[in-house]
């Protein structure tokens, strides 16, 4: 970005398609956010520990794992520990994000680090991956238009969640709007057979290693199929 | 109730944001702009696909809001999501398809 002021930011196409591409995550983070403030404050953390907790992690697996192990009174090691392995997978969203952004300045990539949530990091792979490709600028535009619409609001109601202080209801489903962002994001690239065959390789081994210990079940099913992805498409393409 | 002294709480808060930090700035700090062996590229072309179903499937076949028992309003919603998304292309299809199907199943099942 050669000229990184916020009025120039928001004449770039890409940089408001990003924030367009965010709007729909709105409805989830929303009720995630206060629900992540109601069972902070419910479990005694501070409005001030809540949202340092909120603003300096961005993750909701992670943080919800972190209140409630506090909560049982584990050692303050294993709180972390367990938590940050919820969070493992944002190593290998990083990897990914490397032949994209790793062009960008020092203190770009750091951002990029801060805000790599779910959601900024799965619409920004989505669009990158899309035709026609677009160049570093664009793609920088395009992930910081969706942190714009989408971390706001995991901060502003994650506060409001810990001053309501009343549960969700239940009939909310929460706990299922949530899966639904994951699926929405990837669905659309399983038309292609390489696609398709690492996603059904992640699901059978996720669920096959699902009781193994911090989350290690998962990354070992995500490493097996990525493997899985690959040689599919070298196939198809020797086969071509 | 959390049963923790100040310093443990935010000796919590801190780690696991600095943690949390490293984590998601692992690679894109220490790669940066260095050139990957095309292999390597083609694996992580496959990251989003090989993550996601992969966290997503327990909670679909196993949701907690049901103490770990399958729960058709919720199977379907997925398969909606799934089906739409991956049908239409789209991420929007996906999305409000999936949410629809699972409030409209959870009011019609109970």
């Amino acid at each position: 970005m050669t000229d990184p002021s916020p009025s120039n930011l928001f004449k770039k196409p890409a940089f408001v398609q990003g924030m367009l591409a965010g709007l729909p995550f709105i409805l989830i983070i929303v009720p995630f956010g206060l629900l992540f403030g109601v069972v902070a404050s419910e479990a005694g953390l501070s409005d001030l520990e809540a949202m340092a907790m909120t603003t300096l992690v961005i993750a909701g697996a992670a943080q919800f794992t972190a209140i409630q192990l506090m909560v049982e009174n584990a050692p303050v090691a294993v709180v972390i520990l367990t938590a940050l392995a919820v969070n493992m997978r944002m190593a290998m969203y990083s990897a990914s994000m490397v032949p994209h952004v790793g062009a960008a300045k020092f203190s770009t990539r750091m951002l990029i680090g801060y805000f790599l949530v779910d959601q900024t990091y799965g619409l920004a792979i989505k669009r990158y991956q899309e035709e026609p490709p677009i160049g570093l600028p664009e793609k920088l535009q395009y992930f910081f238009g969706s942190v714009l619409v989408i971390c706001p609001f995991w901060y502003v109601f994650s506060y409001l969640g810990t001053q309501v202080g009343e549960a969700i209801p239940e009939s909310y489903a929460l706990d299922f709007a949530v899966p639904i962002t994951f699926i929405a994001l990837v669905a659309p690239s399983l038309r292609s057979l390489p696609h398709l065959a690492a996603a059904v390789s992640s699901v059978v081994f996720a669920l096959l290693f699902a009781g193994f210990p911090f989350s290690s079940g998962l990354m070992l099913a995500a490493c097996i199929s990525m493997v899985i992805g690959a040689q599919v498409e070298t196939w198809l393409e020797r086969r071509a | 109730m959390i049963d923790m002294t100040q310093s443990q709480i935010w000796t919590v808060i801190l780690l696991l944001g600095l943690g949390t930090f490293l984590v998601r700035f692992s690679f894109i700090g220490l790669l940066g702009n260095r050139d990957l062996p095309p292999y390597l590229l083609k694996l992580l072309k496959y990251v989003p696909v090989a993550v996601m179903p992969g966290l997503v499937a327990p909670m679909v076949v196993w949701p907690q809001a049901t103490g770990g028992e399958p729960d058709l309003a919720r199977l379907l919603a997925a398969l909606a999501a799934l089906v739409l998304g991956a049908a239409m292309r789209s991420l929007l299809w996906a999305f409000f398809g999936g949410l629809i199907t699972l409030y409209a199943m959870l009011a019609i099942l109970g």
